[in-house]
């Protein structure tokens, strides 16, 4: 038996009303709101907080991780491997890229259900076009995360239970290389195209595995053509009420993490020997069917996702278009930050990509950043490593910074105190300035801090706990 | 095992310091020649007379080449040390130590810094390549921090701490106005200080050092030969350094609302300098490192000037004003007279210069000075709460 283990989602804590669009942009935006990822968000962060979260229900160790992305954070070089970094894989599980396309999420996906060691799954995208553009008003911005295994090291909580695909070369969406803008044919040819290939797939994969459309307990269907899903979902015999919702009006449309994040959506609703089919339309269409096990009733998910839905922040529409490069804010007048250096980064992978310290063995004194000498007792190399990531903590102090460089000013700091022991100074986000307090509940999240010379600086900040969330957990 | 120090053992024999200022026109060798000049003068010496020197520059130039350079030094040993913002003392210390050694008779300590060339305001270090993971935070907002933690701890009203803070600044100011070197030569009541933003939690600019250009320079001798040079040597009583091990950062017990390193380098000071009753008895006056008003206030505390917990009534008092008990900073401090890094600790030495030989301004002079009561300190630090680097100095007008 081959299927998912575990699954989980991240949505950014901004979102943007889309009605704020229009009074800037001069045409566009529409109803509801969509997810925007912070300025020190992008794919790779997104992924990697989808990830933790998929992992956190789960004791499986992946053998692999598929990452895949529309809007990659570098080219030529991996972006799973830092992914795999935070998540502290084991160094003989593989890590690689499914980029580009759209359908490289769902592909992915197909990839890790053929077989192979417990993998990773997750896609994240930032989707965004042009000033008053459908795109931009309609798509989101998310990770989303699927474990898949053969029930060796966790039980499987939906098996897949057949799968069908159906290809075809047209031009409906497309973007060249180092463009920052989607563009698309006229509507009604990709509709023309996309709804036999939907149906056929549909079909093809309900026969593998012995399905009939009434059988069918939650359709997920994902898709860049809107109106192309809705015409297909007409016709494949399928009632209406058992389709998943969309998250169109409350999240939008994340790209390539829209198959995961919508069939994670399902199975959290999902109850034992029910049947799930994810269909995705996105240059032709692939269809895959799952049958709920037991364990599904007993699984835990960490941070569900109606949860998220229902929080975040609302963010300004000229904040959203400086933080996609739409417009460029005059920068503080402060020197740049300098590049971090590849070797030093090299040195301390575990700390900065996995937030990890270091802990004398005798005195229990924790060391942020690690440290070879104790600072009680002094004891050389007596030190174990202290994973932090998923430690809460308090805030002692802070303070906001008007002065320094940052993407995007002020920087709020903290001096935070971990549960059980331990100390960093680190930054703040996903926060207002006023809304800081000294004690304060907070959590690590996986961040970018800035670029330089073309090279990513990802560590970590801690963020306020959401009311919503269960209390990160005690250290 | 043991810090001895070298009490009485060297003098100050000459000083100079030139006016802190954003000098545009003016770069590090026409600072740092400035300075030296007048000290040479002062001890009726010429540079030929040095056998050795040190160069404090936090990052203005690098080696000693960029004194033997700017002062046309021939085959003198000549060293540029850095320590953060105490550089200027450390610059001073190795001079003294140097010639307390018995390696040579006449040393001088140069401090200079330029910092208005960067095109930034404020200070900038400049970047060591590393891992992307240190603090991005300046260090206003570093020291911001003390603030609150010190309210909370002490029970005091963040309001009531303000405007304690700004009395910090305002006596600062109220001192430099009558200093015709200091950087902001006006008087600043503590109500417009109050009025200002904030730009790093609740500081404005007000709370923060004055970025300037500038140098300072100290000649020093053995104490038995110093009345060759002058009738009025000023005589080092201790030089006391701390470097912190960053614990403060990674220990949960640190509270933001005093400086360990300060309080363990107070203590050795006062120990090297055979003062084992209440410091205040015998220190007149004091120069300390007033890069932010909430460092000012805590210093008060780790030198033993004010009891834990007590220094801000002991500001709002007036215990520390120039016509106070104990002046703090007569010159305007860092607030006022200005923060070239280098320069700053042999500024404090040059106040203490001043008062010391009688030579301060009349508008300025302090009035604390009597008897057993002759003692200067001047105190400079580097770096920020948790991970700082500390110098205390005691310096009298007396043998003994």
């Amino acid at each position: 038996m081959r299927g998912i283990i575990s699954h989980g989602v991240y949505l950014p804590h901004r979102r943007l009303d889309r009605s704020t669009i229009a009074a800037v942009a001069g045409t566009g935006g529409g109803k509801g709101s969509r997810t925007v990822a912070s300025y020190d968000e992008d794919s790779t962060t997104l992924a990697v907080e989808a990830a933790r979260r998929a992992l956190r229900s789960t004791p499986a160790r992946p053998g692999a991780l598929w990452f895949s992305t529309v809007t990659p954070a570098y080219l030529d070089k991996t972006n799973a491997t830092a992914v795999h970094a935070a998540l502290r894989l084991d160094d003989s599980a593989v890590a690689a890229d499914f980029g580009g396309a759209v359908r490289s999420g769902v592909a992915a996906l197909r990839a890790a259900l053929a077989g192979g060691p417990t993998t990773v799954v997750v896609a994240a995208d930032v989707r965004t076009g042009l000033p008053g553009s459908a795109d931009e008003a309609a798509g989101a911005d998310a990770g989303a995360a699927l474990v898949v295994g053969d029930g060796s090291d966790a039980p499987v909580i939906a098996e897949l239970i057949g799968s069908g695909a159906a290809t075809d070369e047209f031009l409906d969406r497309w973007r060249t290389p180092g463009d920052n803008r989607t563009r698309q044919w006229e509507e009604k040819f990709g509709e023309t195209r996309y709804v036999p290939l939907a149906v056929a797939a549909f079909r093809a994969a309900l026969a593998d595995a012995g399905v009939e459309p009434d059988g069918v307990d939650h359709l997920v269907v994902a898709s860049t053509h809107p109106r192309a899903a809705k015409a297909a979902i007409r016709k494949l015999g399928v009632d209406a009420t058992k389709v998943v919702d969309d998250l169109a009006a409350t999240v939008g449309n994340p790209g390539a993490a829209q198959p995961a994040l919508l069939l994670s959506s399902a199975l959290e609703s999902a109850s034992p020997g029910q049947v799930v089919v994810l269909l995705s339309l996105a240059d032709g269409a692939d269809a895959l069917v799952f049958r709920t096990t037991d364990a599904i009733a007993g699984h835990q998910v960490a941070d569900p996702l109606a949860a998220q839905v229902s929080s975040g922040a609302p963010l300004p529409y000229g904040k959203f278009l400086a933080w996609r490069g739409m417009l460029t804010p005059e920068p503080p007048r402060r020197p740049e930050p300098a590049r971090p250096s590849a070797s030093a980064a090299g040195r301390s992978e575990d700390w900065k990509f996995a937030f990890v310290g270091s802990r004398d063995r005798s005195t229990g004194a924790l060391h942020l950043p690690p440290a070879r000498v104790s600072r009680d007792g002094g004891a050389i190399d007596e030190m174990e490593p202290a994973p932090m990531a998923e430690i809460g903590g308090t805030i002692v102090t802070f303070t906001i910074d008007k002065l320094v460089y940052s993407p995007s000013p002020p920087v709020v700091f903290a001096v935070v105190d971990f549960d059980g022991g331990g100390r960093a100074p680190i930054e703040l986000t996903d926060v207002d300035p006023g809304d800081v307090a000294i004690g304060d509940r907070v959590a690590m999240t996986f961040r970018r801090l800035y670029s330089a010379d073309g090279i990513h600086n990802y560590f970590w900040k801690a963020r306020p706990v959401r009311s919503t969330e269960n209390p990160a957990s005690e250290g | 095992m043991a810090s001895h120090g070298i009490k009485d053992r060297v003098a100050i024999v000459g000083m100079g310091c030139t006016p802190f200022t954003e000098a545009w026109d003016k770069g590090v060798d026409d600072m740092a020649l400035e300075a030296s000049n007048e000290a040479f003068a002062a001890a009726g010496i010429s540079k030929d007379d040095v056998d050795a020197y040190w160069l404090g520059t936090a990052q203005s130039g690098m080696s000693g080449i960029t004194l033997a350079r700017a002062l046309q030094l021939q085959a003198k040993p000549v060293t540029r040390v850095e320590n953060y913002c105490a550089t200027g003392s450390e610059a001073l210390r190795q001079a003294a130590y140097a010639v307390a050694s018995g390696a040579y008779d006449v040393a001088m300590a140069v401090g200079v810094e330029k910092v208005k060339d960067s095109g930034y305001q404020g200070l900038n270090a400049f970047p060591i390549p590393n891992d992307g993971t240190t603090r991005t935070l300046t260090a206003a907002g570093a020291f911001s921090m003390v603030a609150p933690a010190y309210a909370e701890k002490y029970g005091v009203e963040l309001d009531d701490l303000k405007r304690v803070l700004a009395r910090i600044a305002s006596k600062n100011h109220f001192n430099g106005a009558r200093n015709p070197r200091a950087q902001f030569r006006k008087e600043m009541s503590v109500e417009q200080i109050c009025a200002m933003p904030p730009v790093a939690g609740l500081l404005s600019v007000f709370d923060c050092a004055g970025v300037a250009d500038g140098s300072a320079a100290a000649i020093v001798v053995r104490a038995e030969d110093a009345h060759r040079y002058t009738d009025r040597p000023i005589y080092i009583k201790a030089l006391s350094f701390v470097a912190g091990n960053g614990s403060g950062l990674a220990d949960p017990d640190y509270d933001y609302t005093w400086f360990p390193e300060i309080a363990a380098c107070a203590a050795d000071a006062y120990a090297q300098a055979g003062i084992s009753d209440d410091p205040t008895s015998r220190i007149a006056m004091a120069e300390v490192h007033d890069c932010f008003t909430p460092t000012e206030l805590v210093l008060m505390e780790d030198l033993q000037f004010s009891a834990r917990g007590t220094a801000w009534r002991d500001v709002e008092a007036g215990r520390f004003d120039l016509g106070g008990e104990l002046p703090v900073n007569p010159d305007g401090g860092l607030k006022s007279f200005g923060h070239p890094v280098g320069a700053s600790g042999l500024r404090m030495m040059f106040e203490a210069w001043l008062q010391l030989r009688g030579e301060a301004p009349d508008d300025r002079r302090i009035s604390s000075i009597s008897g057993d009561r002759n003692l200067a300190l001047t105190h400079n630090l580097g770096g920020y709460p948790g991970e700082m680097v500390s110098f205390v100095s005691l310096l009298g007008p007396e043998l003994g």
